[in-house]
C-alpha cells in the first residue's frame, strides 16, 4: 500500500473518530459537568462547553489550524499558510498523515482543541462571567493550545526531542488541568463551595459519552485504521475500567460505601491517564496505569485541595492535571517498542525517555500556567472575570442568561 | 355555631407512602385531601451524603404533607388509617398534627359547617 496515497479505510475511520471526539464535548463534558453543579447554574455550565466548541470551530479553520499544524518554522510554530483553508482542495492530503485528506485531519485536531478548553470550564463554574469566558476561549486556544500542540504533534521541538504523547496527556489534559488550577485560584472561591450534584444521572450519561467518544480520541490518534489503533483501543478500555474499579475500592476503604460519582470519576481518571500512553503500552501497562491513577487523583482531591484551599469547582486539576501528569510519566516508563517502534520506555531499557517526558511536562506546566495567569489578569482588568455577588447568589442561569433549567 | 365540630388533620409522611395512604383513606370514605410536596427535618437533622470523599449533611429531606378536613367523629378513623399505612418503624416516618377548625365553607354552594366537609 502506498503510504502517501489516500486510503479509504483510514479516511473512514478518521471521519468516524472525529465525530466521536465531538460527542465528548457536546454533550459529554457539558452533561458530565452540568449534572454536578447546583440547579441554578446548570444552563450556564452546559453553555460554557457548547460555546467553547463553537468558538474553537470557527477560529480553527480561519487561522489556528494553520499555526498549529502548518509547515514547521524553527520548531516553534506552523507557518500559517492557507488561512481560511484557501488553496486547500478536497484532494489535498495531510502532510503529517498522508493517507487521509487534510480537511479531516484538521477537523480531528479541531475537536481536540475544543474539548481541551471546554474542560477548563469545570474549575470555574458558578462564578466566572460568561463574557469573560467568550474572550478567554479564543485567546487561550491561540496563545496556549496552538503552540503546545505544534511542539508535540505538529513537528515542533518537543516532538523532535522525542517526547511521547500519543493522544494528549500533556497537550490536552495536563494543559487544561494547569490552566484550570490557575484560573480558579485567580477567580477565588465561590460563596458555596459544596459539591452537591443536582442531577448525578446527567453526569453518568456525560461520563459514558466521554468513555465512548474516547475511542475516537485515542484509537483515532493512530491517524489510521490499523493494528496500532486497535491496540490503543483495547488499552484505553482496560485502563478506564481499572480506574473505575480502583476508585470504588478507595471509596469502600475510606467511607465504607461505593459511590456512583466516585466510579465515574475513576473512569475519567483512567481515560485521562491512558491517553498519552495508549499507543505505546501493553495491556498490562494499561492495567497498572489505570489502577494507579485513581489513587493520585483521589489524593489531589481530598488532601491537596482542602490543604491549599483553592476552589476547583469540579476537580479539573485533580482529574485532568494529576492523571494527565501520571499518564505522561507512565508513558516514559511503560512504552514498549513491540507495540510502537517510536516509543521505548524506561522498563524497556531507555531511561532517557523519562527525561524527555519531564521536559514535556515542565514545558506544558510553565507555558499553560504562565499564559493562563496573564490572560486572567488582563481579562480581570478589562472586562472583569467574576460575576457580581448577587448574580452568584441568584444563580448564573437567571442572572446571566435569563433562563432557568427547570420549570418545577 | 355550638362548639367545634370539624378537625384538620395534617400529616407529614414519606413521599413514597402517599399512594398507599391515599388509597387507604379512600377505602374508609375519606375522599378529600390536599397534598403538598415539602422539605423538612426531624430530630436527626437529615442524612449525610458523600461526594468525592467529602461528607455533606443534607438537613432538609423531601416529605409529603396531607391536609384533611374531617368531622370530629371521623377523626380517629382517619388518624388510625394514616398511622397504619404510613408507618415503617424507621426514622423519618413523619408526624400527624390535629387541630380544631372554626368553620368550613363550600365555595360552590355556600354551605357551612358539617355539611360543607
Amino acid at each position: 500500500m502506498d503510504p502517501t496515497a489516500l486510503n479509504s479505510g483510514d479516511t473512514a475511520w478518521m471521519l468516524m473518530s472525529t465525530a466521536l471526539v465531538m460527542l465528548m464535548t457536546v454533550p459529554g463534558v457539558a452533561l458530565y459537568y452540568g449534572g454536578l453543579v447546583k440547579k441554578e447554574n446548570v444552563l450556564n455550565t452546559l453553555f460554557m462547553s457548547l460555546i467553547a466548541f463553537a468558538i474553537t470551530s470557527v477560529i480553527w479553520v480561519i487561522y489556528a489550524y494553520q499555526l498549529a499544524f502548518g509547515t514547521d518554522v524553527g520548531g516553534l510554530i506552523g507557518n500559517g499558510a492557507n488561512l481560511f483553508f484557501n488553496g486547500i482542495t478536497s484532494a489535498t492530503l495531510a502532510p503529517l498523515a498522508p493517507t487521509i485528506p487534510i480537511t479531516i485531519y484538521a477537523a480531528f485536531e479541531l475537536v481536540f482543541a475544543a474539548i481541551t478548553v471546554a474542560l477548563i470550564s469545570g474549575a470555574v463554574v458558578g462564578r466566572m462571567k460568561f463574557k469573560a469566558w467568550l474572550v478567554f476561549v479564543p485567546l487561550w486556544i491561540t496563545i496556549v493550545y496552538v503552540p503546545i500542540s505544534h511542539w508535540v504533534w505538529g513537528g515542533g521541538w518537543l516532538a523532535k526531542l522525542g517526547a511521547l504523547d500519543f493522544a494528549g496527556g500533556t497537550v490536552v489534559h495536563l494543559d487544561c488541568g494547569i490552566a484550570a488550577l490557575v484560573l480558579c485560584i485567580y477567580l477565588g472561591s465561590r460563596k458555596d463551595v459544596r459539591l452537591l450534584p443536582h442531577n448525578l444521572g446527567y453526569s453518568v450519561i456525560g461520563a459514558a459519552l466521554l468513555w465512548f467518544g474516547w475511542f475516537g480520541f485515542n484509537a483515532g490518534s493512530a491517524l489510521a485504521a490499523n493494528g496500532l489503533a486497535s491496540s490503543a483501543f483495547l488499552a484505553t478500555n482496560t485502563a478506564t475500567a481499572a480506574g473505575m474499579i480502583s476508585w470504588m475500592i478507595i471509596d469502600i476503604i475510606k467511607t465504607g460505601k461505593p459511590t456512583v460519582l466516585g466510579a465515574i470519576t475513576g473512569a475519567v481518571c483512567g481515560l485521562v491517564a491512558i491517553t498519552p500512553a495508549c499507543g505505546f503500552v501493553t495491556v498490562t501497562g494499561a492495567l497498572i496505569i489505570g489502577f494507579a491513577t485513581s489513587f493520585f487523583s483521589y489524593y489531589a482531591m481530598t488532601w491537596l485541595k482542602p490543604r491549599f484551599g483553592y476552589d476547583d469547582s469540579l476537580d479539573v486539576f485533580a482529574v485532568h492535571g494529576i492523571s494527565g501528569l501520571w499518564g505522561a510519566l507512565a508513558t516514559g516508563l511503560f512504552a514498549a517498542p513491540f507495540i510502537n517502534s517510536l516509543g521505548v520506555g524506561l522498563f524497556y531499557g531507555n531511561p532517557m525517555q523519562m527525561v524527555w517526558q519531564l521536559i514535556d511536562i515542565g514545558t506544558v506546566v510553565v507555558w499553560s500556567g504562565g499564559w493562563t495567569l496573564v490572560l486572567a489578569f488582563v481579562l480581570d482588568k478589562t472586562i472583569g472575570l467574576r460575576v457580581e455577588p448577587e448574580e452568584e447568589r441568584e444563580g448564573l442561569d437567571i442572572s446571566l442568561h435569563e433562563e432557568s433549567g427547570y420549570r418545577i | 355555631m355550638g362548639g367545634i365540630i370539624v378537625k384538620e388533620i395534617t400529616a407529614i409522611i414519606r413521599p413514597d407512602k402517599l399512594e398507599e395512604v391515599k388509597n387507604a383513606l379512600a377505602e374508609i370514605q375519606c375522599k378529600g385531601v390536599t397534598v403538598t410536596e415539602v422539605k423538612g427535618r426531624g430530630r436527626q437533622l437529615g442524612v449525610t451524603e458523600s461526594y468525592r470523599g467529602r461528607d455533606y449533611k443534607v438537613d432538609l429531606l423531601p416529605k409529603t404533607r396531607l391536609e384533611i378536613i374531617v368531622n370530629n367523629k371521623d377523626a380517629d378513623d382517619v388518624i388510625d388509617t394514616i398511622l397504619k399505612t404510613a408507618q415503617t418503624g424507621d426514622i423519618g416516618d413523619g408526624k400527624i398534627f390535629i387541630s380544631p377548625v372554626d368553620d368550613v365553607v363550600r365555595i360552590r354552594t355556600g354551605e357551612r359547617g358539617e355539611k360543607a366537609v
